[in-house]
């Protein structure tokens, strides 16, 4: 037989944690409630009215006219601050481009910025026009922020696609700005007020965005398929671009899982057949 | 190792023969999953998780290693090498970066409901002490490979992830900064951090293929358990483990992989979190940390320790977090009872129920941020995994009165009359 101490350290053990839980737990009932935040009350989930042609997680696919209207959005407006270095142009043939339009999309991009090069000689840094066999150049920016890079924004935010249109289109005016339960933004929380250089959108974590508002006006951009290029068309076109940037490979993926899946099934079927095959007159 | 009445490997074919008389592998493999290993005849579904967790882990080393020949193991590199490369650059590159990831949830899916299926079922009693004892093993490894993969990909959940994980060791008194910078190699993860994780990511699922070895070959001394818990008496009690459970595990896998498959294809992402698609950036801390879904149990009960008392808080949490894996090791001699099954223990099963819900609580609070009302269930739930299996479970050993077992497996699965 064990001595008693040996017999009862567990209890010993349980009982302690259980003791210092139950002190932390007083320490939470009876601590202060944290104050509430403007984040808190204001920060807005990302507008669900929005539809995508790809939003069905299994027979969804790019709508490739969008994807050329989204693109354009892309290179006239975004591609002013933010890089997409991660995506190739030669990759903008999935967006239904010959290899003469890829060429050409990829040489247009030069007034944005052009590839680094080294002269092999003298080692001196220089710069040449953009190839479709190039990634998208780094774009230089030396404003207030840091504009992120576009590549993998849709699947670095929650709600992807929706997070971006709505942060296009989310802009208030922060004096009189309301929430659903009706507080005034500024009356509730005086210090919230946007520090300057930065804009309010509720759509932002924090609720002040270091990006001006990006899409000001109807017509900002005109589409060469003549689609009427309102301010929510062309932030739902461009944030359909960015998915597909995000992950061009998606409706191979798509694909590929349907046949899979369908073939898993069927012979999952067999499987079950040949088990119950084998396992007949046995009792289990 | 085996019962009187196990079939015995039979070369027929003369090169069989041959091969057989220098080196026994195929009667080995034949002894260790096929006809020569007999099983009982009463196993349910829940025991397909075994074999499913050997599937996975096979999953996981193959489609790691092509990952890893494509892979840059450095600060500047890694996002890039993986979001932009294998993603993008290599041919069906994003099919094996998904498989493996969500491969690791899948993994975890699996080893959970394997050790729950052997709480209820009593599977970690003698005489298979030695099987549970090298599951928990696994699982510790399994953990430990999967927090390095994690930190691979160098986005801003790897990177804080890894700050977050490292720095419980700064809690030892006195040595633990020291520990901490000696595991990270330098004051916060770098490079130096990044390139030992992938070493030793590379090199852990080889460890954990020979604990499943040692696992399995622990396993065939007394042979598996099942559902009543009652020993095999005789050779009617079992079955050959081939075909009877290959064919009935092969439809297992199948639904496995259906499940597995729709995950990687249709929603890779849904179990990851969104912060690791922003490159490591060691200047911006976001908003929540979080680690994987299935860490977060664990990581629950690391926060629910926030009270100075004695000692830190922050070693309280981190001697409670390892303290309740370790538990498990000693599980075989806190539950003394001698029925092993949960269908013939009442007290046993509800206490097994409420631990589920339990861990499912403490799970969801280990997702959510640190707000008073999860960090009070938080408590609740931790104080009562601790009490789970250091009192509720040893006292009701002592107290319960179990229902009458049935004679012989095959008495229970053909009723009274046989």
């Amino acid at each position: 037989m064990l001595p008693l101490f040996v017999r009862s350290i567990k209890f010993l053990v349980g009982g302690g944690f259980i003791f210092v839980l139950l002190i932390a737990l007083y320490g939470t009932i009876t601590a202060e409630k944290p104050a509430v935040t403007a984040e808190q009350e204001f920060h807005l989930h990302p507008k669900e009215d929005v539809t995508f042609s790809f939003d069905n997680p299994v027979l969804g696919k790019f709508d490739v006219a969008q994807l050329q209207r989204g693109y354009q959005v892309y290179q006239e407006v975004c591609a002013a601050c933010h890089s997409l270095s991660l995506v190739s142009f030669r990759e903008l043939k999935g967006l239904g481009y010959n290899d003469a339009q890829v060429k050409k999309l990829a040489s247009d991009f030069d007034n944005h910025a052009k590839q680094p090069t080294l002269d092999p000689k003298t080692g001196d840094r220089g710069e040449r026009g953009n190839l479709p066999s190039d990634h998208f150049p780094h774009i230089p920016y030396s404003g207030n922020g840091t504009p992120p890079d576009l590549s993998l924004i849709t699947k670095a935010r929650h709600g992807g696609a929706r997070y971006v249109y709505s942060i296009l289109t989310g802009y208030a005016d922060q004096n009189g700005y309301k929430n659903e339960k009706g507080q005034e933004l500024l009356r509730e929380f005086p210090g919230a007020k946007s520090p300057p250089g930065t804009f309010f959108n509720p759509y932002f974590a924090n609720l002040n965005i270091a990006m001006p508002k990006p899409l000001t006006s109807d017509g900002q951009v005109t589409y060469l398929d003549g689609t009427r290029a309102t301010v929510p068309q062309m932030a739902q076109d461009v944030s359909a671009f960015l998915t597909w940037a995000s992950e061009p490979t998606m409706e191979t993926r798509k694909q590929t899982g349907l046949a899979v899946v369908l073939f898993l099934l069927v012979t999952t079927l067999l499987a079950f057949g040949a088990y119950r095959t084998v396992w007949a007159g046995v009792k289990h | 190792m085996s019962f009187p009445w196990a079939r015995h490997y039979e070369p027929k074919h003369p090169l069989m023969q041959w091969v057989d008389e220098r080196l026994p592998l195929p009667r080995f493999v034949y002894n260790a999953i096929g006809a020569g290993y007999p099983v009982p005849r009463n196993l349910n579904y829940w025991w397909n998780f075994g074999v499913l967790a050997g599937v996975v882990l096979v999953i996981q080393i193959v489609t790691g290693i092509v990952l890893a020949m494509h892979f840059h193991s450095s600060g500047a590199e890694a996002f890039n090498s993986v979001n932009g490369g294998i993603m993008r650059d290599v041919n069906g590159g994003w099919f094996l970066r998904f498989a493996h990831a969500n491969g690791a949830s899948m993994f975890f899916v699996v080893l959970y409901i394997h050790m729950f299926r052997g709480l209820y079922y009593g599977s970690y009693k003698a005489p298979r002490e030695m099987v549970w004892l090298l599951g928990v093993v696994i699982f510790l490894l399994t953990m430990a490979t999967a927090f390095m993969g994690y930190v691979l990909p160098w986005g801003q959940m790897s990177f804080w992830g890894a700050q977050v994980i490292t720095g419980f060791f700064s809690a030892i008194p006195v040595v633990g900064e020291w520990i901490r910078v000696w595991l990270l190699g330098g004051y916060a993860p770098d490079d130096a951090t990044l390139n030992r994780f992938f070493s030793l990511h590379y090199l852990l699922p080889f460890v954990i293929v020979g604990a499943v070895i040692l696992h399995i070959w622990a396993l065939h001394i007394p042979g598996s358990s099942n559902p009543t818990g009652v020993e095999v008496k005789g050779e009617q009690d079992t079955v050959p483990f081939h075909p009877y459970y290959t064919a009935k595990d092969g439809f297992g896998l199948g639904v496995f992989m259906v499940i597995y498959t729709a995950l990687i294809f249709f929603a890779p992402d849904l179990l990851g979190h969104p912060d690791n698609y922003i490159p490591a950036n060691g200047l911006s801390t976001p908003a929540h940390i979080v680690p994987e879904w299935y860490f977060w149990p664990f990581y629950a009960i690391l926060r629910a320790f926030t009270a100075d008392f004695i000692l830190p808080a922050k070693l309280w949490g981190v001697l409670a977090m390892f303290g309740s894996i370790l538990i498990l090791f000693f599980l075989p001699w806190l539950d003394k009872s001698p029925v092993r099954s949960g269908n013939y223990r009442p007290l046993y099963r509800l206490s097994f129920w409420v631990l589920i819900v339990d861990v499912l609580v403490l799970g969801f609070c280990g997702g959510s941020p640190a707000e008073p009302l999860y960090v009070m269930l938080s408590q609740i739930a931790a104080a009562y995994y601790f009490a789970h299996f250091l009192i509720i479970v040893p006292i009701i050993s002592r107290i319960e009165t179990p229902k009458p077992l049935p004679g012989s497996i095959t008495e229970a699965v053909l009723g009274k009359s046989a």
